[in-house]
């Protein structure tokens, strides 16, 4: 799951660096958009790179879901009866919504395929240009889009801030007196891709790109 | 001050058990938890019902003996073992809700008391260093870095409670498992059985129904002897070199 | 009314095992002597262990290991939770790594004049030269002693010696030892040698043909009453403290395996030898369940004083200096605070008897760090003593950084116990006794650190050297639970549970052993007198026949039922107090933990009288209707001088 996790990180990073791309215009984001189905081109064929790296998220994704089921189970079967009085200590609001958090961001995923990469869901209008659907999108009177983006944003935001955490400590990367750091850092990067997600949507949604 | 208990009683494993309420007057601020029980008990006694059970014993914090669940904390209020907490924690007026450790591999014998011996086969399955007895060289052949020695002594001083366990959302030992894996691994006479030994306890762990780690943490915050939760990635990281060289 | 109207005399008793010839070599003779058991042979023969802590524990596992059958019991639900390991400052081994000038022969010579000279010189010789084994065993194990920068041990000077000896773990070194020894032992138990009984309670031992072959245990969550037979039987059952209620002691502490062991025959040695700790928190009130320790360490820093005034109740810093009284550094200049525990404990008493002790009940010293925080500051009295004052805040709601710490001795370890000889086996062939629950080393009185030296020195090293000698004879003709003895002895216990439960008198468990433990405090205590423990003869027996008529025990057998176990733990309580008291009576002397107001120097110091009281009295049961039979062991002083002791 740790490993997993890791994968769909690095690549949330780099999902998020592409969508920055926004603030340089149309032909910079669509360019870009393209150069990826070229990544590695002769060498790999043309879409290659693309589909190798939907291929290893897919499997990372389904592996993660799949332990995430297999832990589930386990844990639920741990504890048959239930405590009457319960109360957290220690328990981050993150760690707590991990599971629910998970559930709205593979919802979130399909949908955003399906709005995003294949366009059968379009509002706004269905377009060739990665850019125009963006825009098209996240139109103020398509705000419920926004609203679902940014709240799914946030549900990301807090499974980084715990998943990234818990990852290190299972890959054995938890070292005495490294924790405030290591806290520290998971919250950075949670903060980092939750924000750098959430400002191209709004941006369009408040007039700053068209 | 004046009290209302609510105790979890359940007269056998197989009972279906129930809270029962009890009020306490004049209970001194000065008494132990455990002593405010003892009280009820003498009461309960004299007026004919069955008392409660529950596990204690040094009353120092040492045995680890004792451990129930206090209005939903591990222990109770303070970061210290339920013999040692102090009605002073309390108010006068309170309601206070006493529940056993709840988890499958620690069933309830009756009321307040579980079985914990799912603990001692996780040390059995490797928790050990094997050193027959006369077959020792001079305690001072090998010297051991202070600063190895004392992070071993801090592991080692766990007092295999259960409030890990009970604490923790998923019914987890790895806190338990890790402070030995962690005590034993920090020394040089641990080391031949190092790698056999983490893969041997985590797999006795899993096969007691424990739940597994999701590196919540509130372990660590209930632990009344501050086992810090970096044992735990100690743990792991022993865990999957073991598994990369193949072992278990 | 003379004391022999409680007592007979009886024949002289003798250890028949410890080899002549020159003290060091006693050991190595006798192992050579004993026979041996061909490891083939070894798993035909069977052990019972009674008891898991240090010493049962140690044996248990070093047996495993040795290829011999052991089944062990224990009331806990692990081994692990013994109440050795309660114990905090530190093990003394003669190891001379500070090349202070220790040797075996001084921590012989030490631990001789400790106990008064009330101990066997063999015994405590090999008790010497077994620590230096101690430690490199426990060490191979990963016990996690301190240690130095320079990766090395480090000790400390524990209880007053001259020599810097004692093996520690921050204050926790019985719980890194026991778990040193549970560990071995589980080691053991996964590897099949070792069959593990929790929650068990022996209830009676069973004797066939004068040997003893077995126990019955009951099983503390179902009820079942179980028969067990083996070649031998062990108890290592640890000390009988809470006979006093309060003590340092764990709650489930208790006499019982001994004491039915001694009805069935077996000599209790010096039952009034009590060690009284002189640094335990003082009792807040009558709901008060048990007493908490504080390290002896403490002593080297603070300062014990009471006001001068008697019922001054003023705020302690509120006392000016020269209305305080430091009576230990104004009665003993030259040790101080630093004198031994009897000595120490025995002057709080005599202070608080004047009128002058501290606290809501007045039963208390002052403890004072004040004069401590001022010569090193706050900073390095908390980094030596943070741990120590975190306790004390925790149970008495007091800061003592700010206010003076009230301490009060408490009943901490018994000396006396079954009687064994050199084999560590009591007069019952077949039965052994190991730790605590035996007699052998302290004398009197026991040194600090030397507890876990015992329990362990028996456990690893001595029992099992020993019991091949008695085992070469078996395996012993097989029973079964079908065996008159057998039956008989379950037929005891059932009984005795079935009149427990069937009393429903009207006075709690509990309620009769604060009763016993205030007799015992009371009259058998810090300081006894003949008509003190006369009275608290007849207050015993009056005690023990209401007990029988009048508590109230619920539940069935069947079941967890602890008011059940505490009900037959406090009538073997009721009896063993009987016996402790006259032990006492008949010692018309002073001598280590034993201080008989009668037997005093003109300075209130205790007054040993070597010429009539140089023995072990061994205590025959003489049935519940007739007197114990006194069998003297007399104790000859061969290496060691015997002299009054003195710390002016």
């Amino acid at each position: 799951m740790a490993i997993t996790g890791a994968i769909l990180v690095l690549y949330l990073i780099a999902h998020m660096y592409g969508n920055l791309k926004i603030f340089s215009g149309q032909e910079a984001f669509d360019g870009y958009a393209h150069s990826l189905r070229e990544l590695g081109y002769p060498l790999l064929p043309y879409e290659g790179f693309l589909w190798i790296a939907r291929i290893v998220l897919l499997a990372s994704i389904l592996i993660h879901i799949y332990a995430v089921v297999v832990l589930w189970r386990r844990n639920h079967r741990a504890r048959t009866a239930r405590y009457q009085v319960t109360k957290r200590v220690q328990r981050s609001y993150s760690s707590y919504t991990m599971r629910y958090g998970g559930i709205l961001i593979a919802l979130f995923v399909v949908f955003h395929i399906l709005h995003l990469t294949t366009n059968n869901i379009a509002p706004g209008g269905r377009s060739d240009s990665p850019y125009e659907r963006m825009v098209n999108g996240f139109q103020p009177e398509f705000w419920f889009v926004t609203l679902f983006y940014l709240a799914s944003v946030v549900a990301v935001g807090l499974h980084l801030r715990h998943g990234i955490w818990s990852a290190v400590t299972t890959l054995g990367g938890n070292k005495a007196g490294r924790q405030g750091k290591l806290n520290a850092l998971a919250t950075a990067i949670a903060l980092i891709v939750a924000v750098g997600f959430a400002i191209p949507p709004l941006a369009v949604t408040f007039g700053l790109v068209s | 001050m004046n009290i209302t208990l609510r105790v979890w009683r359940q007269k056998g494993p197989d009972d279906k058990g129930r809270m029962a309420t009890y009020k306490l007057t004049d209970v001194s601020s000065d008494m132990s938890f455990l002593e405010m029980l003892d009280v009820l008990n003498e009461k309960l006694t004299l007026e004919g019902e069955d008392p409660v059970a529950f596990d204690h014993d040094c009353r120092e914090g040492i045995c680890g003996a004792c451990g129930v669940v206090i209005d939903g904390e591990a222990h109770g209020p303070e970061m210290t073992t339920t013999c040692q907490l102090h009605m002073r924690s309390f108010n006068d007026g309170d309601t206070i809700t006493v529940e056993p450790w709840r988890a499958k591999a620690f069933p309830v014998i009756k009321d307040l008391v579980v079985d914990r011996g799912a603990f001692d086969r996780i040390i059995q399955a490797g928790g050990y260093i094997s050193a027959p007895t006369g077959t020792a060289p001079d305690a001072h052949a090998t010297p051991v870095p202070k600063a190895d020695a004392d992070r071993a002594f801090d592991a080692a001083t766990c007092i295999s409670c259960g409030a890990c366990v009970a604490a923790c959302p998923n019914a987890s030992a790895m806190l338990f498992t890790a402070a030995k894996v962690t005590h034993l691994g920090m020394l040089p006479q641990g080391q031949p059985e190092r790698a056999a030994r983490v893969v041997k306890m985590v797999n006795q762990h899993d096969e007691e129904d424990f739940g597994n780690c999701t590196n919540i943490g509130e372990c660590a915050a209930v632990c009344p002897k501050g086992i810090p939760l970096d044992t735990i990635s100690q743990l792991n990281r022993d865990l999957l070199g073991s598994l990369a060289k193949g072992v278990g | 009314m003379s004391d022999t109207d409680y007592f007979i005399v009886g024949d002289p008793v003798r250890d028949e095992k410890a080899p002549e010839g020159p003290i060091n070599e006693r050991w190595d003779k006798r192992r050579f002597s004993a026979r041996l058991v061909n490891p083939a042979n070894r798993r035909k023969l069977s052990v019972i262990m009674v008891g898991t802590g240090l010493a049962g524990a140690a044996a248990a596992a070093t047996l495993g290991e040795a290829g011999y059958n052991v089944t062990t019991f224990c009331y806990q639900d692990s081994p692990r939770r013994a109440h050795s390991i309660a114990a905090q400052g530190g093990i003394n081994a003669a190891k001379n790594y500070r090349n202070d000038g220790d040797s075996i022969y001084r921590l012989f010579y030490d631990t001789v004049k400790g106990g008064d000279f009330r101990s066997r010189e063999s015994n405590v010789y090999r008790l010497a030269q077994t620590s230096v084994e101690i430690i490199d065993q426990c060490v191979a194990q990963g016990v996690p002693f301190a240690r130095e920068y320079g990766g090395l041990l480090d000790n400390r000077s524990f209880g007053g010696v001259q020599v810097s000896r004692t093996f520690y773990a921050r204050g926790q070194t019985g719980q890194q030892l026991l778990i040193g020894a549970y560990q071995a032992l589980e080691r053991q138990i996964a590897a099949g040698t070792v069959e593990m009984n929790t929650r068990h309670e022996m209830l009676e031992l069973i004797v066939v043909d004068g040997k003893a072959r077995g126990i019955i245990a009951r099983d503390m969550v179902t009820g079942e009453i179980e028969t067990h037979f083996a070649d031998a039987v062990v108890l290592a059952t640890g000390g009988y403290g809470n006979v006093f209620f309060l003590s340092t002691n764990a709650m489930g502490s208790n006499v019982t395996a001994t004491w039915r062991a001694h009805r069935k025959g077996a000599l209790f040695a010096n039952p009034c030898y009590t060690q009284i700790h002189p640094t335990c928190i003082p009792v807040s009130g009558d709901y008060q369940s048990k007493l908490t320790l504080m390290s002896e360490s403490l002593r080297n820093d603070g300062r014990i004083w009471v006001p001068k005034k008697q019922g001054d109740t003023r705020d302690p810093r509120q006392i000016p200096e020269d209305e305080r009284d430091y009576y230990l550094e104004r009665i003993y200049p030259s040790f101080g605070n630093l004198v031994p525990r009897d000595i120490a404990s025995r002057a709080a008493k005599n202070v608080c008897d004047e009128g002058r002790g501290v606290g809501p009940s007045g039963l208390g010293v002052y403890l004072d760090f004040a004069d401590a925080i001022q010569r090193m500051g706050i900073k390095a009295v908390e980094a030596k003593y943070g741990n120590l004052f975190d306790m004390y805040q925790r149970i008495t709601g007091e800061n003592p950084y700010e206010v003076p710490m009230r301490i009060y001795p408490a009943v901490h370890y018994t000396m006396g116990g079954l009687w064994v000889d050199y084999d560590l086996q009591s007069n019952i062939p077949g039965l052994f006794v190991t730790g605590e629950a035996n007699f052998s080393d302290h004398g009197a009185n026991r040194l600090g650190a030397s507890a876990l030296m015992q329990g362990l020195a028996d456990g690893y090293f001595v029992l099992p050297n020993t019991i091949n000698d008695y085992l070469a004879d078996g395996p012993f003709e097989k029973i079964d639970e079908s065996h008159p003895e057998a039956v008989a002895a379950k037929e005891q216990v059932t009984s005795r549970i079935d009149k427990l439960l069937s009393l429903q008198g009207s006075r709690t468990v509990d309620s009769f052993h604060k009763e016993l433990g205030q007799i015992m405090w009371e009259y058998c205590g810090m300081e006894r007198t003949e008509e003190g423990l006369t009275k608290a003869i007849g207050l015993i027996r009056e005690l023990r026949a209401e007990f029988w008529r009048d508590v109230k025990v619920l539940g069935t057998n069947d079941e967890l039922n602890q008011a059940l176990e505490k009900a037959g733990r406090v009538a073997d309580f009721l009896e063993l107090g009987e016996l402790m008291c006259i032990d006492a009576l008949h010692r018309r002397e002073s001598c280590g933990g034993h201080f008989r107001a009668e037997s005093q120097t003109e300075d209130g110091e205790a007054l040993r009288h070597d010429d009539e009281f140089a023995y072990v009295a061994a205590w025959e049961f003489g049935g519940d209707d007739s007197k114990p039979v006194l069998h003297k062991e007399n104790l000859e002083y061969e290496y060691v001088e015997m002299k009054q002791r003195s710390y002016k």
